[in-house]
């Protein structure tokens, strides 16, 4: 019976694949797993929190659940100026970044680091906390790795936010959120190549950039500017949101889509916006009509395009 | 067809799961081209439509691409699995209720999959965009079904020897499965880092490699002997096919990330392992066109045949492009350009879709049978598919090479946006001729369903002459 040649062929097949899958997942796994994170990927996950697409704290990718990073010029609970520092503050209930949950995730001399100096073991979810980062020697090497401030230096969540007050917090973690949902990684990457654009779009990513990121939505396909250092390149807030609410405003060519939903119904003064009379405005604009455009509402401060603009920015 | 679900297997006829899919297919073809459509004019004229969250590019195009991969590609290959399985095992399909399960809970699972992702629930990774909780769907009630079917039919066989064709199938729906389920992990295990990015490419990589281009490939290898009437012109040439895919197909996932700091010998490897790919493509082209053999006329007088042969020739250009644009001498160059957008629809709207259009033709008049009802409408789907897929696809190479050339001559991006202009406007409307091509078919093959010729006892569709 010609039973057997399919014996053969399908344990052939079972060593095919296998194979295959070892060195294409299992060495690679091993090797990308083995380098320690940079600062680049520790800012990334502490302000980016647990995960930047679909999860049970946000199904509906609206940024609930992620943390808000500050900026801090005098010790939150004494009161004196210390030297400037960003802090990520997750709120009582906000789900802890992956480095915290697993920290052998982070890499040789970060681990050990993070947990014996850092104590970040002791961040308990249920009260929040506070995190920065902070850098030492291990084995000889200068070694970027995390501090649970609540541990070490007493900071608490509210606290902090009260220090710092609206205008130094940025809510960059859900603005990654806007930046995954509304699909900016179909036209934008996140990845100066290493060829050659990088000189124009400022330098590629390492390997341990990504440490603890989650999704990483590099984007595959280029219609736009790459935008890893946009926030070098363009700091002004309100060139991104005439840009958001109508990119042909700044430039007439652009096809990037119009964001003028993620103002969502009110504008800073709580006053309801009217994007059908905006709408008319601008086509008598377009069409030549009128010489100057309507003006770009104000956002309110919880609206999805502060998200999104906080984001963008914090893109150095 | 819904009537058949809570019927007792042996009531329901034999090919009843397959016209389902068949069925569904079309329709989801309408449909994803139609997206691909919109999408396409959104990229063209950035006014058209604006102002609303669901209808912004950045909520229909995963919708597109899904709804191709998923609905249209995906349920032709089941609804092929499902009637050439036991054809060529001399059997019947082993669960006619079982495959009317699945094709239901894979219309129900991917509608709801795809009305999530449109309203932003996304993974936020390419072509895995899928929650988890859809991906664990799809596992559960689309993959593993239909792959029960194909493998128990293909064990109930009464015939000796499994041919080409079914091996392909029945490898396929396993490589499949593992490849969804370990593609997804990052999301089950909230894996994170370059090891993510790397999976969603692996997983990308590999339902293309071990899931579209072998079943398409295992397609031909039914159509053209059956309706040529030649045997298939070597066996062992099919083994090669098939051995190189499994081995060569399965490793170059890394080619998609040449730019990204992965580990270099990863990069060097993923880039002759992809090279190699040749291999199984010359094996399958070289095989199919040698079977043709003093029956060219049919090219040009049997619809099958000509869909078939059309897509084993797009195959030749498809994967000499693939093995060279994937090297670094050149992948630098057009690297996330219009050009791999070109290449991809190269490979699915050109290659494979020709393929399955093919199987959907034949074994829709097979199981009904009733003859075509429109050898004209036949050949204008044909024509406006294949001269709708040039104009896309040589726009969009064009396009390519420009932004290629702004990216290494540091042009201001404004520049290129503008110059690539004039080629969305040609790619929107090659798309559009081929979403329109896709309504006269579903029109086609509802008319051959109602006022087909019956085919008599004992005959073949493709021995009858076609009557308009
Ligand atoms: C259809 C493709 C497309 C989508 C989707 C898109 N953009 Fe753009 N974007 C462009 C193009 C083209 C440009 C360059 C022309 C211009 O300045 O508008 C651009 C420019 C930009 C710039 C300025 C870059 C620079 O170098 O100064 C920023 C910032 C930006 N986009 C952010 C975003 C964000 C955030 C999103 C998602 C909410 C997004 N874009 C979605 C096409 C797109
Ligand atoms: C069977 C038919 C088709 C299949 C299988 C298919 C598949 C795909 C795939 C895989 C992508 C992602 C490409 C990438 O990321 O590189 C894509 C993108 C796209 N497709 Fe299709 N497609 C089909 C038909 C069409 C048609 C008819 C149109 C109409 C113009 C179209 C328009 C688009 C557009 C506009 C995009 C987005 C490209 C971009 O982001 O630059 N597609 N399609």
């Amino acid at each position: 019976m010609a039973f057997r040649e399919y014996k053969i062929g399908s344990r052939l097949f079972g060593v095919a694949l296998g194979g295959s899958m070892v060195i294409t997942l299992y060495m690679p796994t091993v090797d990308m797993t083995s380098v320690a994170v940079t600062e680049m990927g520790l800012t990334k996950q502490l302000s980016y929190g647990r995960i930047g697409g679909f999860s049970y704290e946000d199904p509906f990718l609206r940024g609930d659940g992620k943390p808000k990073t500050v900026v801090l010029n005098k010790d939150p609970k004494t009161n004196e100026p210390i030297e400037t520092v960003q802090a990520f503050v997750y709120e009582a209930g906000t789900p802890f970044p992956s480095g915290i949950n697993h920290p052998r995730t982070l890499g040789p001399g970060a681990t050990e680091l993070s947990t014996a100096q850092g104590r970040i073991e002791e961040a308990n979810h249920d009260n929040g906390a506070v995190f920065v980062i902070s850098r030492a020697t291990h084995n000889g090497e200068t070694v970027n790795y995390i501090e649970n401030a609540s541990a070490t230096r007493g900071w608490q969540p509210s606290q902090v936010l009260n220090a710092a007050g609206d205008a130094n917090t940025h809510l960059i973690g859900s603005g990654k959120i806007m930046f995954v949902r509304e699909g900016c990684w179909w036209c934008h990457t996140l990845l100066p190549e290493q060829t050659q654009d990088w000189q124009y779009f400022g330098i590629p990513p390492r390997l341990g950039d990504y440490n603890g990121e989650s999704p990483t939505a590099f984007g595959s396909d280029r219609k736009a500017p790459d935008l890893l250092h946009v926030g070098s390149r363009n700091a002004s807030k309100e060139w991104m949101m005439m840009h958001f609410f109508n990119p042909r405003l700044v430039q007439p060519h652009s096809i990037m889509p119009r964001y003028d939903y993620l103002w969502g119904e009110n504008d800073a003064d709580g006053k309801a916006i009217d994007y059908d009379a905006w709408r008319t405005a601008y086509n008598d604009y377009a069409h030549g009509k009128t010489v100057i455009p309507p003006d770009v509402p104000n956002y309110a401060a919880d609206s999805e395009i502060r998200y999104l603009i906080d984001f963008i920015m914090s893109l150095k | 067809m819904l009537k058949y679900l809570f019927r007792r297997n042996e009531d329901i006829p034999p090919g009843t799961a397959a016209v389902f899919f068949g069925f569904s297919s079309i329709i989801w073809f309408v449909v994803g081209t139609g997206l691909g459509s919109f999408n396409a004019a959104k990229l063209a004229f950035p006014d058209f439509v604006t102002g609303s969250e669901l209808f912004s590019f950045g909520h229909m195009r995963q919708v597109h691409v899904l709804a191709v991969i998923f609905g249209w590609i995906s349920m032709a290959f089941a609804m092929a699995m499902m009637y050439i399985t036991p054809a060529l095992g001399n059997t019947k399909l082993w669960s006619e209720k079982l495959g009317v399960w699945n094709c239901f809970l894979w219309n129900v699972g991917l509608s709801l999959g795809l009305t999530l992702l449109w309203f932003g629930m996304t993974s936020g990774r390419e072509y895995s965009d899928f929650p988890w909780a859809i991906d664990l769907y799809i596992a559960a009630f689309i993959a593993l079904p239909m792959a029960l079917n194909v493998w128990m039919t293909i064990l109930k066989r009464r015939t000796q020897g499994i041919y080409t064709t079914n091996w392909f199938f029945g490898a396929g729906v396993f490589m499949v499965t593992i490849v969804f389920i370990v593609g997804n992990s990052p999301e089950f295990f909230n894996l994170t880092g370059l090891s993510e990015a790397y999976l969603t490419w692996w997983f990308a990589h590999n339902v293309l490699g071990l899931w579209i281009t072998p079943i398409a490939a295992a397609i031909a290898y039914y159509t053209v002997p059956k309706v040529t009437g030649n045997p298939l012109y070597s066996h062992r040439i099919g083994h090669l096919h098939f051995w190189s895919v499994v081995v060569f197909y399965s490793t170059p996932a890394a080619h998609h990330l040449m730019s990204a700091p992965l580990p270099e010998w990863l990069k060097s490897f993923a880039s002759v392992e992809g090279v190699l790919i040749l291999v199984p493509a010359i094996a399958f082209v070289s095989n199919l066109l040698l079977t043709m053999t003093g029956k060219w006329h049919m090219f040009v007088e049997n619809v099958e045949i000509k869909y078939t042969i059309t897509g084993v020739m797009l195959a030749i250009p498809l994967n000499m492009q693939g093995g060279f644009q994937q090297t670094r001498a050149i992948n630098w160059y057009i690297h996330g350009t219009g050009w791999i957008v070109a290449h991809a629809h190269l490979a699915l709207l050109g290659f494979s879709t020709f393929l399955e259009a093919a199987a959907v033709y034949y074994g829709l008049q097979t199981i009904l049978r009733r003859k075509l009802y429109s050898l004209a409408l036949a050949n204008f789907h044909f024509w406006f598919l294949l001269i709708g897929f040039a104009i896309y696809w040589i726009s969009m190479t064009i396009a390519g090479l420009i932004q290629g050339a702004g990216k290494i001559y540091e042009v201001p991006y404004i520049d290129v946006v503008i110059a690539e202009h004039p080629y969305m406007i040609a790619r929107w409307i090659g798309g559009t001729m081929v979403f329109t091509g896709n309504i006269v078919w579903l029109y086609n093959m509802y008319m051959t369903a109602k006022a087909g010729t019956e085919i008599p006892e004992g005959r073949l569709p493709h021995e009858l002459a076609y009557e308009r």
